[in-house]
């Protein structure tokens, strides 16, 4: 129970810590906006989001069409909504499944010492590839698909996630209550979740919003290049891919979905800053 | 010295042996037969048997990767299905544009980032210091293709003072491959020197207060003299570290970069041949883009030994 009960309690502390930032109550409240957007598009949009209209294509932004049309009549603004439930979505996942990969190799590089150099040496060469091409490389062997990035982008952050749990399970491997609680016989996986995993949450956090962020923009960029998500769903890549090519006559298509990728990178960034600083101030070193 | 050379080579050695292995692992991860993939759906079972002998598909798991590292230790990457050449002539000959748009953009972050962020740490917590960090953070929120796309629009649409896209023709002279290079090298360049601003700041803060710092400024020296011999000189290793990690950044982006303004880059070969599903060049430039990287890691580490005494791998 008490296992359950302390981080919850800890959590309207750090919440309330964070929103005394000026700034990263800035990203909670842009961030917050761009979550409620995604989950009331079906609501909100004025459109469905494959609805087509020659007749209307290429419209000006105005009172009926929001953010304007694209090249084949489709609404903006509704697309913006749409593609943001994905960007949101897959950014999410990849934290999700990066953190797992990256606890499990992390925990087993910092606690056993046999597996430190094997496990570490992998993470090296994972590091040895740029994100997107490695990312594009899984993808295409996995096949185009929302669940296939996540799963190649997950693949790719975890490396990062995995050091930092590494580092923190190697100095707390040391600590007396890890070194008492293996003197009174307690089991390894219970040692290893109840007080190591427990106490490298920080950093993970601290880590998890900047990958989130760069998850965004991965995913961005491989919509862009035609290499991720089925191009009939919107995403905001998909929809700079597209407007590139009306950047003369309807610069709206490509300027307001890259407008809103900066926008919530940037909010996660202060997010991510401002957990930093509270949380790992040993990181936070003024960057 | 020369065994701290030894075991950081050895180090290397073992992390490309892992490389190659999951490299040789992505495309066995496919679903399916990776030939038949390849060839889509129209193709008859003879045509995929004989790609299938081509690729070295037909042996167990262990002959083919025991084939496939003797064919990598011996700078054979295997041939490309679509461009019917081998992947090595293929990379080579794509090579230069992207070493260029790297090394540009590389120099473009750093002239940007170094001056900023050592007068953001000496005038730390002033309007410039303010200015330049906001203006790191919306940097590093930028997609460097989007900034492409606007540079584009705006410098070479709009004004005409550089060419759209290409590289130029065979024989172009260095001038216009030059006038080629100049947007995407800014776009990556600046949103790189988001990182590299950030890092050579945080390193310039940790050395500015320590007493050799005030030891130095106590003899009397001139403040420059101080911050750039005594102060920037103790904070290069976290900078060269950022620099090291940059690099990989920067290839990273130059995939997508080079997409954008059509540059004929390794970057626009590997994403054509995840288009046509051409497995070995893929598996081709992995490998050379994830070892070049190794190479500058391990390039940097030997420049700690010079630039640090104290350090030992």
């Amino acid at each position: 129970m008490a296992a359950i009960s302390t981080p919850l309690q800890s959590e309207p502390g750090l919440l309330s810590r964070l929103i005394t930032r000026r700034t990263s109550l800035l990203g909670l409240i842009v961030l917050a906006i761009v979550a409620l957007a995604a989950i009331l598009a079906p609501v909100i949009a004025p459109y469905a989001p494959t609805k087509l209209s020659i007749a209307n294509r290429l419209h000006a932004p105005s009172l009926q069409f929001l953010f304007g049309t694209d090249d084949l009549g489709r609404d903006v603004f509704t697309r913006m909504l749409y593609a943001a439930r994905v960007s949101l979505s897959v950014g999410f996942a990849v934290v999700v499944l990066a953190s797992v990969i990256g606890i499990v190799l992390g925990l087993t590089s910092g606690f056993f010492r046999k597996a430190d150099a094997p496990v570490s040496r992998v993470i090296d060469a994972m590091m040895a590839f740029p994100d997107i091409l490695l990312a594009i490389a899984l993808v295409a062997a996995l096949g185009a698909s929302a669940t296939n990035v996540v799963i190649a982008l997950g693949i790719v952050y975890a490396p990062r996630l995995a050091r930092v749990v590494r580092a923190s399970t190697l100095v707390i491997r040391e600590l007396p209550y890890v070194e008492a609680a293996r003197a009174l016989g307690v089991p390894t996986p219970v040692i290893l979740v109840r007080h190591v995993l427990r106490n490298v949450t920080s950093p993970l956090l601290v880590q998890g919003t900047f990958i989130f962020a760069n998850a965004i923009l991965a995913e961005a960029g491989l919509s862009f290049l035609g290499v991720g998500i089925s191009p009939d769903i919107p995403t905001w890549g998909t929809m700079i891919s597209v407007g590139r090519q009306y950047m003369d006559q309807a610069p709206w298509i490509m300027m307001i979905p890259g407008g809103a990728i900066v926008i919530t990178v940037l909010s996660l960034q202060l997010v991510g800053d401002g957990l930093r600083d509270l949380l790992d101030p040993r990181l936070a070193k003024d960057i | 010295m020369l065994r701290s050379i030894i075991n950081r080579l050895l180090g290397m050695i073992v992390v490309m042996a892992i490389v190659v292995t999951i490299v040789f692992v992505i495309v066995r991860v496919t679903p399916g037969d990776p030939a038949a993939v390849m060839l889509g759906p129209e193709a008859t079972a003879a045509d995929i048997a004989a790609l299938r002998t081509k690729l070295g598909l037909d042996g167990s798991i262990l002959e083919q990767f025991g084939h496939y590292v003797l064919g990598v230790v011996q700078g054979d990457f295997g041939q490309s299905i679509f461009l019917n050449q081998p992947v090595t002539e293929a990379l080579a000959q794509r090579a230069e544009p992207t070493f260029f748009l790297t090394i540009f953009s590389l120099l473009i972050a750093t002239v940007i980032a170094l001056p900023v962020g050592i007068l953001s740490a000496y005038w730390r917590g002033s309007i410039f210091d303010q200015a330049a960090t906001t203006v790191a953070m919306f940097a590093a929120s930028v997609p460097s293709f989007w900034l492409g796309l606007l540079l584009m629009q705006f410098f070479a649409v709009k004004l005409g003072w550089f060419n759209t896209s290409g590289y130029g023709g065979p024989g172009a002279s260095l001038s216009e491959r030059l006038n080629h290079l100049v947007l995407p090298a800014l776009a990556l360049g600046l949103v790189s020197s988001a990182l590299i601003t950030r890092f050579t700041r945080a390193s310039m803060l940790d050395v500015l207060n320590d007493d050799y710092v005030r030891t130095a400024r106590s003899k009397g020296m001139s403040e420059w003299r101080v911050v750039l011999k005594h102060a920037f000189k103790n904070a290069l290793i976290p900078i060269l570290t950022v620099l090291g990690l940059t690099a990989a950044l920067l290839i990273s982006g130059a995939v997508v970069t080079e997409t954008v303004f059509g540059l004929p880059g390794v970057g626009n070969l590997v994403v054509s041949a995840v288009l046509r599903r051409d497995y070995p060049v893929i598996q081709g430039a992995l490998l050379v883009i994830a070892g070049l990287y190794v190479l500058v890691n391990f390039g940097i580490d030997m420049l700690y030994l010079l630039v640090d005494p104290r350090v030992r791998y």
